[in-house]
C-alpha cells in the first residue's frame, strides 16, 4: 500500500507554475525526501498533501484519502512540522499539545500516555510545564514534531526541519528523526535544501522548477553520475577549455568559477590530467559524487548553499521582528 | 461533540493567554475606573442637567459600558491577526475540525473577555452615583453578551482578511469612532439628520447602547421621557444584535475557507 500517491499534481499561481505534474509514491515505513532549492516548489506540494491549498489539476491522496475530498481524513492521517515555528508561546508545552490534541480528538483516556510518550521520545519530558517562550529554537522544534506525533498520524510531513538551527541542534534533531523511523515505523515526507540532510533519507527526490527530475536512493543517484568528480580553478578558462575539449572520456562544466570534471577512476585519471594540460592552475580537488553534483548533472546548476543561509537570515530577523 | 470540543478548547485558550497577559488583565479593570472617573466627574458638572430630562451620567452611562464592550471585543479579535503572523493559526486551520467551529471559539473568547470588563463596570456603578437596580442586572448581562458577541463576530471577520497586526489596528481606528459617536451613547439618536440616522440602524453599537439605557433606566425615569430617546423594543433590539453575530461569523468562515 501507498501511504502517499502524487499523479500529476500541479498548482499554478496566475501565470507562475509552482508545481508542474509531479508523480511519486511513498511506501509505509520509509523517510522519503524532497531536495531543491528555495523556491523550487516544496512547501507548495506539503501545502496541497495537507490540504491548505487546493491543487490546479491532478491529484493526491494519502493513507488512501483523497486531498480533495476527504480533507478531513487526510487532516487526521497526517502530522505537521511547519518551515516556520506554530506553537503559542504564551503556553506551556503541554499545553500545547493537550490543545493539539483535542482539536485531533486523542481519547481523553489515552492523552496522558501518549504525553509522556511523545515528549520523552523528544526529551522535553522534563520541561512540560514550562512555558515555551523560554525555549531554544531546538527545543521548539522538538515540541512541534512531538506535537505532530501526538494524534499518531500515518505520515509525519517535515518542512525543513532544520532550518535556522545551529549545525549541532541540526544533528541532535536528526537523531530525533532517525529514532522515530526505529522504534515507530513512522513515514516521513520531508524537505530539505541541504544536501547533507538528504543523505539521511531512503529515497529523494530532486525537485527543481516545480519539475521532479529523478527519484531514487541518494546511494543510487550518486552512482548515476558514474565516477568521481574532479575540480579546478583557473585564471586562463579559455586556454583550459581547449584543453579539456581535447581529451577523451570526460564530462565537464563550468559552474561557479571553476572546472567541474566528472571521471570514470579518479585516482588513476588525475596523473594522467596533470600531464596532459599545460595551463597554469591554481588547485584541484577529487571526490566521490555528492548529491550536489547530482543535482548540478541533473538541472545544471548548484542548490546554492550561499543563498539558502541568506534567506535564513532573514527569516530569523523577521522572527526577531516579530519577537521570537 | 467534536464541535462543541473544538470551540471550548479554542475558547479556553483564548481565556488563558488573557489571564496571562498582565498589562491585558490591569486595564481592563484600570479603563472603566478611568472611563467613569472622567465622566462622573468631569461631564457631571459642566452638563449638570441638560434639556433631556435626565442627568447626563444617567443618560451616558450605557454609552461607556457599550463603548468597553467594543473596545475590548475588538482588541481581543486581534489574537487571530496575532495567531495568523506567528503561524499558530496554520496550527488551528490544519487541524481536523470545521472552520465554523473555530470562529465560535475565537468569537466567544472575545466575547467573554468584552463582557466580564463590561460587568465590572456595572458594578462600579454605583461608586459614581448610578442607581441600579438589581432585578435588571440578568437581562442586561444577557445584551453585553450580545453586544459583545456582535462586535467580536465583526472584529473577526476584519482579522480573517488581515495579514498584519498594523493593517487591523489602521482598520480598528477608523472603524471605532464612528460607531462610537453614532452610537447613540452621547446624544439622542431620535433627532438628527437622515443620513446619521441611516448610519446608525446599521451600527450595531447603536442597538447595545439602545438596550442598555432602556434596561437600566427602565423605572428611574417616566416612561414618555424614556421613550423620547429610545430608538426599538428591547425585542428588537436583541433581534439585530443576534442577527449581525451570525452574518458576521459566517462572513470569518468564508474568509477562512477561501484561504484554503
Amino acid at each position: 500500500m501507498h501511504i502517499i500517491k502524487v499523479e500529476n499534481l500541479t498548482k499554478k499561481f496566475k501565470d507562475f507554475t509552482a508545481v508542474d505534474q509531479i508523480n511519486f509514491t511513498v511506501e509505509k515505513g520509509e523517510i522519503f525526501g524532497f531536495l531543491g532549492p528555495n523556491g523550487a516548489g516544496k512547501s507548495t506540494t506539503i501545502s496541497m498533501l495537507s490540504t491548505l491549498l487546493l491543487p490546479t489539476s491532478g491529484k493526491a491522496s494519502i493513507n488512501e484519502y483523497n486531498i480533495q475530498t476527504q480533507t478531513n481524513d487526510v487532516r487526521k492521517s497526517i502530522g505537521l512540522v511547519f518551515q516556520d515555528p506554530s506553537l503559542d508561546d504564551k503556553l506551556t508545552a503541554e499545553e500545547n499539545l493537550r490543545f493539539h490534541a483535542r482539536l485531533y480528538d486523542v481519547p481523553k483516556e489515552k492523552y496522558e500516555a501518549r504525553l509522556e510518550e511523545v515528549l520523552k521520545l523528544v526529551d522535553l519530558w522534563d520541561r512540560k510545564n514550562d512555558r515555551i517562550n523560554i525555549f531554544s529554537g531546538g527545543m521548539k522544534r522538538r515540541l512541534e514534531i512531538a506535537r505532530g506525533l501526538i494524534h499518531y498520524p500515518a505520515v509525519l510531513f517535515l518542512d525543513e526541519p532544520t532550518i535556522g538551527l545551529d549545525p549541532q541542534t541540526r544533528s541532535h534533531l536528526w537523531e530525533y528523526i532517525l529514532t522515530l523511523k526505529k522504534e515507530k515505523q513512522m513515514t516521513i515526507f520531508m524537505t530539505t535544501h541541504y544536501m547533507n540532510e538528504a543523505e539521511y533519507c531512503d529515497r529523494i527526490a530532486i525537485i527543481d522548477n516545480g519539475k521532479i527530475v529523478a527519484i531514487d536512493t541518494p546511494a543510487n543517484l550518486k552512482r548515476s553520475i558514474g565516477g568521481d568528480i574532479i575540480t579546478i580553478n583557473t585564471s586562463e578558462n579559455e586556454k583550459l577549455q581547449k584543453e579539456l575539449a581535447g581529451l577523451k572520456d570526460i564530462v565537464f562544466k563550468h559552474v561557479n568559477g571553476e572546472w567541474v570534471l566528472e571521471v570514470k577512476d579518479g585516482e588513476s585519471f588525475l596523473p594522467h590530467l596533470l600531464q596532459q594540460i599545460t595551463t597554469p592552475i591554481q588547485n584541484v580537488t577529487l571526490r566521490k559524487p555528492s548529491l550536489d553534483d547530482v543535482f548540478l548533472k541533473l538541472t545544471g546548476r548548484k542548490i546554492r548553499e550561499e543563498d539558502a543561509s541568506d534567506t535564513d537570515k532573514m527569516r530569523s530577523m523577521m522572527k526577531m521582528r516579530r519577537g521570537h | 461533540m467534536q464541535f462543541l470540543k473544538t470551540i471550548y478548547t479554542i475558547w479556553q485558550r483564548e481565556l488563558i493567554r488573557y489571564w496571562r497577559d498582565k498589562t491585558r488583565l490591569a486595564s481592563t479593570f484600570i479603563q472603566p475606573l478611568m472611563f467613569l472617573a472622567i465622566f462622573g466627574s468631569g461631564l457631571r458638572q459642566t452638563l449638570a442637567s441638560g434639556n433631556l430630562g435626565v442627568d447626563f451620567v444617567q443618560f451616558m452611562y450605557p454609552g461607556i459600558i457599550a463603548m468597553s464592550v467594543m473596545g475590548v471585543a475588538f482588541f481581543s479579535t486581534i489574537s487571530t491577526v496575532w495567531d495568523r503572523e506567528f503561524g499558530f493559526l496554520k496550527e488551528i486551520l490544519v487541524a481536523p475540525v470545521s472552520r465554523t467551529s473555530i470562529a465560535l471559539g475565537k468569537t466567544t473568547g472575545a466575547a467573554t473577555i468584552a463582557s466580564s470588563q463590561a460587568l465590572i463596570l456595572l458594578i462600579l456603578g454605583p461608586f459614581i452615583g448610578i442607581k441600579i437596580n438589581l432585578a435588571i442586572i440578568p437581562e442586561l448581562f444577557i445584551f453585553m453578551i450580545l453586544l459583545a458577541l456582535a462586535i467580536s463576530g465583526l472584529g473577526l471577520f476584519i482579522a480573517s482578511l488581515m495579514k498584519t497586526t498594523e493593517s487591523f489596528g489602521l482598520i480598528m481606528q477608523l472603524l471605532i469612532f464612528p460607531l462610537f459617536f453614532l452610537s447613540g451613547a452621547f446624544f439622542p439618536l431620535t433627532a438628527v439628520p437622515l443620513w446619521m440616522s441611516i448610519i446608525s440602524r446599521i451600527n450595531p453599537l447603536s442597538y447595545g447602547v439602545d438596550a442598555f439605557r432602556q434596561i437600566l433606566l427602565r423605572g428611574q425615569l417616566p416612561e414618555a421621557v424614556l421613550s423620547q430617546f429610545s430608538l426599538h423594543s428591547i425585542t428588537i433590539n436583541g433581534l439585530f444584535l443576534s442577527l449581525f453575530a451570525i452574518v458576521m461569523v459566517s462572513a470569518a468562515v468564508m474568509a477562512f475557507n477561501k484561504k484554503s
